[in-house]
């Protein structure tokens, strides 16, 4: 077959059953089989089993089009390639499939069982089911590859109206209740059976949405262009307009969602709290710390410390808002001890070394030596709410938490987004790019760095006060390197050194994924958590660097497009391909 | 600022003399450990400080190639020492593991060498390779991504459950005398193997052709390239030798604690980290000795120094010793005890 590129092909089919046997391997398709997404055939387990296939199909025959040239023939080859891309992954989950049911290692490999192979089989066995097992990664490459065929917005609208109806019934909970809140649950009964959406309901919403998606462009294209317009007075108008709308969306929401989904979206503004804070230090100021939890984890103890009626030493039982000041003062006396050593040091270097400050921060939370002050391993419980007029703030009534967290997230937005306009905020951006120049410029460097250190930890250190409040009782292990770990994926994915950004990451993360021991929409993730973090920060750092919603400036940092001479953005071979640039940029 | 950094110079030696004053006078005064406890918590602080050498030669390796930190190294070793185990067990039950022990622990440590080879050369083909040229930080944060990857990806395949390696034969369970020290078999063996390996490395880097172009591209890529070395087979080389390594501290590990589950890796690896920077990061016998010096200090240093304040559960305290000593070497000698060895444009 003219056209076909045979290594192409079976390179991205042997991928796809790579991915496939990987997914069988760590268990993630038997732990989701039965969690039906499309009543009544698609289950989440087949998706993740599958969804590589037409990437592979279309993969195997994706040519760059290069400037100048002409564009390759689309035609029968483009299904051809998709449709061996397609068999070899079936033959590969195929040929898996045959050795696991012939040998038994369970021992080993602890999902790799019998029932395994009775779900991929379809139930039919191993000779029997094999056809169905190849044929359908086949026909999905294939449907990959034909995606040549239409056009490119086309295939946009395709696309995204697949997406759309994925995520639908994914999110059946938040859709179901908000319909309910809006007493149309009899509609959200119609379209949900068994917690999965009609494949009649499915088709619907991929329809609306390849109908719509055009229209939406315009809208957004609108939006921006009301934000952004030229005219000064009328930007600082529109832009408070919609401050009020999105506050007023804000108030209205919590009403709209009922307490279990209330509870997700607080501890989703509990992160984008440490989110903006983490944002100012590495996203503005452009320091890797991946000690963060240190500041959080100092604001709780202080409060838990300081109101607990059964706190070890302290007999004080203030109030959360006596403690707060006390707690914002400790962040800052921790943001100043831990900063003043490390900002001098070398980027990854000052990485690791946060890195240590915080685990020496839990390990003495948790010791002995600490424990008649701060309780050991048993921590500080009974921390009472946070008392606002006659009613008290606490984790039972998950409403009244997320309206807190709202208006701090809010306070702390407004806090980054002035830092950052202010003189202070130019420092950071210019140290963060050049530190030599920036210094030669007459910036303090070191004082600069340790205000952005500082302005982090109170942040972290008001999230830690407000933790204490919503879950009543801290424990050292509440304050693992993982809520490090997990708010710089947040700043990451949402887009460093961006307030919307980090917005975005928040909700997508904390909200569907779920915090380092906070469950999301989809609890059932919570055992796939942390695999699914560590590979979207490698597939981010791969691939969009800069994040969901970058900022302009941060990605051209990161894409190399300005000239890097700085310290923290060196380029281990940088000198030749920063030469090859046209000057300016 | 320097006056802060004199602050803390000045008041960490006041504190590491007064400590160990308060335990120096605990002890004439006949309290604290005696000298036989001193003696085991040496040893042991050897034994592991050399297990942290051999995984700090592969932070210490590729740093010296490719200027980052490769955080997942942790998660190599993770995956000899949980590979060696199925191994280890499957000898154990045919019962290879009793009759004949050292042919055993051959095949075990074979069998996690070659795991932790494979992993870092997978890891380096699929997450680090298309990253040459971003800034410094982005392979970091990606190596931090492969890590919790790894991590779970194996307590997906392999279980949560900590697994446990047949106990070592009687011989090594028993002290050895040994110019007149007696130490435990399984500690003596732990550092001849790891001391074994690291002449094994040094001549292989110094004397062969691969270490050669691995010492050449540390110096510089775009020379050694004109020079007609293969940098990409170069710099796979050194993952692989980095994870062998990685790979022999695994078995060691299972001969000091014979427990090893997903999380195994992150510990270890953080500590050899240190012993890397502490040696002086690129430079190799530094890594060793560095190992050496980092498990000693935090096998000794909590009763040594923290005893002498009266500080009670001491021993809970030495991933705090080992951190403390992390953020002391860089802030005062971020170039090492024995001298970094790294490109003109690595060091920036």
């Amino acid at each position: 077959m003219t056209g076909v590129d045979l290594r192409r092909t079976l390179r991205w089919g042997s991928i796809a059953g790579a991915v496939m046997v990987f997914t069988c391997a760590v268990g993630l398709f038997e732990a989701f089989e039965d969690r039906l997404l499309v009543y009544p055939f698609l289950s989440l387990g087949h998706v993740l089993l599958l969804w590589f296939l037409p990437l592979a199909g279309y993969q195997a025959t994706n040519e760059p089009v290069l400037e100048g040239m002409e564009a390759p023939s689309k035609g029968l080859h483009n299904a051809m390639a998709g449709l061996g891309a397609g068999l070899a992954g079936g033959i590969l989950i195929g040929a898996f499939t045959v050795i696991i049911d012939a040998v038994d290692v369970r021992d080993v490999f602890v999902r790799l069982s019998a029932r395994l192979v009775d779900l991929l089989t379809h139930g039919w066995g191993v000779p029997g089911g094999l056809v169905l097992l190849v044929a359908v990664p086949a026909l999905l490459g294939m449907a990959g590859g034909m995606l040549h065929l239409v056009s490119a917005p086309v295939r946009r609208r395709l696309i995204l109206a697949l997406e759309w109806a994925l995520v639908v019934a994914l999110l059946e909970q938040v859709f179901s209740q908000v319909l309910r809140q809006l007493r149309l649950g009899a509609v959200g009964n119609i379209i949900f059976t068994r917690r999965a959406l009609e494949w009649w309901a499915a088709l619907a919403v991929a329809v609306l949405v390849a109908v719509l998606a055009e229209r939406a462009r315009g809208g957004i294209g609108r939006i921006r262009g009301y934000l952004f317009a030229a005219d000064a007075v009328r930007r600082t108008r529109n832009s408070i307009w919609s401050a009020l709308a999105v506050l007023a969306f804000l108030i209205v929401l919590p009403q709209l969602l009922g307490s279990l989904l209330s509870e997700l979206l607080a501890n989703v503004g509990l992160f984008l709290l440490m989110g903006l804070g983490l944002n100012i230090v590495v996203g503005l100021a452009g320091m890797l710390d991946l000690g963060y939890v240190a500041f959080f984890a100092v604001g709780a103890y202080t409060v838990g410390v300081l109101t607990s009626p059964i706190s070890p030493r302290f007999d004080v039982e203030w109030s959360w808002w006596a403690a707060l000041p006390v707690a914002i003062l400790m962040s800052v006396i921790a943001g100043v001890l831990v900063g003043t050593p490390v900002i001098r040091m070398r980027g990854d270097y000052l990485a690791i070394v946060t890195l240590g400050f915080g685990e020496i921060v839990r390990i003495l939370f948790l010791s002995d030596w600490l424990a008649p002050t701060f309780g050991g391993a048993q921590g500080v419980r009974n921390v009472p709410g946070i008392p606002v007029g006659v009613a008290e703030i606490r984790g039972s009534q998950p409403v009244g938490v997320l309206y807190f967290a709202f208006g701090l997230v809010l306070v702390a937005a407004w806090v980054s987004w002035a830092l950052q306009e202010s003189r202070l905020g130019r420092a950071w951006t210019a140290i963060r790019e050049d530190e030599t120049v920036a210094a030669a410029m007459g910036i303090n460097v070191v004082r600069a760095k340790l205000n952005a250190f500082i302005v982090g930890a109170i942040l972290a250190g008001l999230g830690g006060a407000l933790f204490a409040a919503k879950v009543g009782s801290i424990f050292p292990s509440s304050f693992e390197l993982l809520v490090s770990i997990i708010v710089l994926v947040v700043v990451i994915v949402g887009g460093m050194g961006n307030i919307p950004g980090v917005a975005v990451g928040a909700v997508l993360l904390i909200g569907v994924l779920g915090g380092p021991t906070q469950p999301g929409l989809l609890a059932e993730f919570a055992e796939f958590k942390l695999l699914i973090y560590g590979a979207l920060l490698v597939f981010m750092m791969l691939r969009k660097p800069e994040g969901l919603l970058p900022s302009v400036r941060r990605s051209r940092e990161l894409r190399g497009d300005e000239l890097s001479q700085d310290a923290w953005l060196d380029r281990p071979s940088g000198g030749a391909e920063v030469d090859a640039r046209p000057a300016g940029g | 600022m320097d006056s802060f950094l004199w602050v803390v110079r000045i008041g960490a030696i006041v504190l590491l003399i007064w400590g160990v004053a308060g335990t120096v006078v605990q002890g004439l005064s006949g309290q604290g450990p005696t000298g036989e406890a001193w003696r085991d918590l040496v040893v042991a602080g050897i034994a592991q400080g050399a297990m942290y050498g051999l995984i700090a030669l592969g932070y210490s390796m590729v740093y010296g190639v490719l200027g980052f930190i490769n955080f997942a190294h942790g998660e190599v070793f993770m995956s000899g020492g949980m590979v060696g185990f199925f191994v280890a067990n499957y000898l154990w039950e045919v019962g290879l593991w009793e009759t004949n022990f050292v042919l055993a622990i051959l095949l075990v440590l074979l069998s996690s060498i070659l795991t932790s080879t494979l992993v870092a050369v997978i890891v380096e083909r699929i997450a680090y390779r298309p990253l040459r040229a971003s800034p410094r930080l982005i392979p970091l944060i990606t190596s931090i991504g492969i890590s919790f990857f790894l991590q779970y990806t194996f307590a997906g395949l392999f279980g949560v459950a900590v697994k446990n390696y047949p106990p070592p034969p009687e011989s090594l369970r028993s002290r050895i005398s040994l110019l007149g020290l007696e130490i435990e078999g399984s500690k003596l063996l732990v550092i001849v193997v790891a001391v074994a390996t690291m002449v094994g490395l040094y001549l292989f880097v110094e004397k062969t052709r691969t270490g050669r172009s691995i010492r050449a591209v540390a110096e510089d890529k775009e020379i050694a390239a004109l020079m007609g070395i293969d940098v990409n087979r170069t710099i796979v080389a050194t993952f692989a030798v980095g994870g062998a390594m990685a790979g022999v501290a695994g078995t060691l590990w299972a001969l000091l604690f014979r427990g090893v589950s997903f999380i195994t890796g992150f510990l270890p690896g953080i500590k050899a980290f240190t012993a890397a920077v502490l040696g002086g990061i690129g430079n190799l016998p530094g890594a060793m000795a560095g190992g050496v010096l980092l498990g000693l200090f935090e096998g000794v240093g909590p009763q040594l120094v923290l005893a002498g304040f009266g500080i009670p559960g001491v021993s809970q305290l030495k991933d705090v010793v080992a951190f403390t000593a992390l953020v002391l070497v860089l802030i005062f000698k971020p170039t090492g005890l024995f001298g970094e060895r790294l490109s003109a444009e690595d060091r920036a």
